[in-house]
């Protein structure tokens, strides 16, 4: 009796807690159904007059729809530093877990004693280096940084280390493989998972950057979502002219979120994978 | 891979026999230089955006820009005006305040919902882990547009300005709970997954309650996880940004320009074009980050050796 009554509560503060998380994403749903007086005048947690096709189609039409340019450039930044990302973060994974070569040890310190660097404060003296040479403004200046990710080399060091066994690899090499090879077909498919991980968490943290591409671009059509969405919010919390209304950002940023958590659903069981290995170590 | 332990055990007594002198050489001289190979990438990335970066801000921070003589040696006197200006002194008070409140709260909440989810084997319990978790795939700025409609007197439930000056600060403070809640429940969630249950089902067998079993005996062997993500708190904490940013227009005699260190520097260097100024502002903040996660991680190294 005693334990049920203690599921009871247990399952009510789950209950309220799921309601809080749930909330903004329940009246961001409600919200992109309204045009912008309806945003402004009806009850904010239930629906009104539906609008949501005439919102999508604004969306896509605002300044020559330059909504659909952000969304290619978000997937793009997302594609290009996440692969990249991941062959140098394995590469350098499985060199630091299988490979013999002086100077591993005092790299992989130095990896270790940078992990803590705070992202944020380099983005200054990166913009300003890159504007020497000329990649400011340009989509390099947010794909190269975004390739350096010293946490998907010691989350695939590790991984490497403990789920390879050496007598794998000294069997390939036996067997006339060159390292390359080695690694192509025998390390890296062993790899897989984690690889999965650390692709994922990349393009989604490269998906959702917002200071990076703030401070590197100005041309609006190579804005990812994050910095196009806040543009359109800034000019119509001024009120500018002409500029989007309220509710084209609400349904912009409804559209800019459903592939990620529609690749959070499916891929649920690597997400938490990645977490894991982070929490173990 | 079963074809590959097979060739592997059939290989070995060739492998045990003495392998010749110059081709053992060969084999360890090529293993290094594959190894230098397979890093390099990653290494000119370390220094290119990484150490590069770094010191040249720590280079523009020791520096003024003067009209007359251009760039100047000015040795630590940014620093010195850093510490003296009363904007950096209130942002950097601010997020110190800011992380004392949110910091606790928010691993508190992580720490009761992964305790629940570990504890329930419902249905219900999934389904509470994946609506916990779902805020932290959506982009910050999508995060803070939300809740800012949802703060708004004139688009929200509630006709309170969640953005006046005296709760602004509380509001901001929802917003990263709101987001980073659920991911420190999982990383914590998965620690206590790897508990040995024999240990609280012999609690239990002594007549433990599951409350008491929570609070004695999990939290305290989950320890390591909860000081680490503790720690990735207090560095972003110290590092506000983004959310202050989006909100600055909706109520900006509430959120300054200098209202967090990050967000002053940002403007010093992109609004006012202070770079040398704004670099020892950066470096200052990097460096107490850096240092302070260091000096933590030490000051709770026998706590995290529990685990």
């Amino acid at each position: 009796m005693k334990a049920s009554r203690g599921s009871v509560a247990a399952h009510v503060v789950m209950g309220l807690m799921a309601l809080y998380f749930l909330l903004p994403f329940w009246w961001l749903l409600v919200a992109a159904t309204k045009d912008n007086d309806g945003l402004f005048g009806s009850a904010p947690l239930w629906f009104a007059d539906f609008h949501l096709i005439d919102n999508l189609k604004l969306v896509f039409t605002q300044e020559n729809g330059i909504y659909l340019t952000w969304l290619r450039n978000s997937a793009m930044y997302a594609v290009l530093s996440g692969i990249g990302a991941t062959i140098v973060s394995a590469l350098a994974g499985y060199a630091f877990a299988k490979l013999r070569f002086p100077g591993r040890g005092a790299l992989f310190a130095l990896l270790l004693g940078l992990i803590m660097v705070p992202a944020t404060a380099l983005v200054l003296p990166t913009y300003l280096l890159m504007a020497q040479l000329d990649l400011v403004d340009t989509i390099w200046a947010v794909i190269l940084p975004s390739l350096l990710n010293p946490f998907g080399v010691y989350l695939l060091r590790v991984y490497t280390h403990d789920s390879i066994p050496d007598e794998m690899l000294e069997a390939a090499r036996i067997d006339g493989a060159g390292e390359f090879r080695v690694f192509r077909s025998v390390a890296l498919p062993a790899m897989r998972p984690a690889l999965v991980t650390v692709l994922l968490f990349t393009m989604v943290a490269s998906w959702n950057n917002f200071f990076l591409p703030l401070v590197m671009l100005s041309d609006n059509q190579l804005y990812p979502l994050t910095v196009g969405l806040r543009t359109w919010y800034m000019s119509a919390t001024i009120g500018n002219g002409g500029a989007a209304l309220f509710n084209v950002i609400v349904a912009g940023s409804l559209v800019a979120i459903v592939p990620l958590i529609a690749a959070f659903l499916l891929l649920q069981r690597h997400w938490r994978g990645g977490l894991t290995v982070g929490a173990v170590k | 891979m079963t074809e590959v332990q097979t060739k592997s055990a059939a290989a070995a007594p060739a492998a045990a026999g003495p392998a010749p002198a110059p081709a053992n050489k060969r084999r360890h001289w090529r293993e290094a230089a594959t190894g230098w190979l397979f890093v390099l990438p990653f290494a000119v990335l370390l220094v290119a955006f990484l150490l590069l970066p770094m010191g040249y801000a720590l280079k523009l921070s020791l520096y003024r820009s003067t009209l007359v003589e251009g760039e100047v040696f000015a040795f630590l006197d940014n620093y010195q005006q850093a510490f003296d200006d009363p904007l950096v002194r209130e942002g950097v008070v601010r997020v110190l305040l800011f992380g004392l409140v949110q910091t606790p709260l928010m691993i508190g909440i992580a720490l009761v919902a992964a305790l629940l989810i570990d504890g329930a084997t419902s249905r219900f319990s999934r389904v509470f882990r994946l609506a916990a978790f779902v805020p932290y795939a959506v982009p910050v700025v999508i995060g803070t547009l939300m809740w800012g409609f949802l703060y708004s007197k004139e688009t929200g439930p509630l006709s309170f300005d969640f953005l006046s000056s005296g709760v602004v600060l509380g509001s901001l403070g929802n917003i990263v709970t709101w987001q980073w809640a659920g991911y420190n429940m999982i990383v914590l969630y998965a620690a206590l997954q790897g508990l040995p249950k024999e240990v609280y089902e012999s609690a239990r067998i002594d007549g433990a309650g599951a409350v008491q079993i929570a609070l004695r005996i999990k939290t305290p062997m989950i320890a390591s996880a909860l000081i680490l993500a503790t720690l990735f708190t207090i560095m972003g904490t110290l590092q506000f940004f983004t959310e202050p940013l989006i909100l600055q227009p909706l109520n900006p005699g509430a959120i300054t320009q200098h209202y967090t260190p990050n967000l002053y520097a940002f403007h010093q260097a992109f609004s006012f074009q202070q770079y040398n100024y704004s670099a020892a502002i950066s470096f200052l903040l990097g460096a107490v980050v850096f240092v302070g996660s260091y000096i933590f991680l030490f000051a709770t190294r026998k706590r995290s050796a529990l685990r």
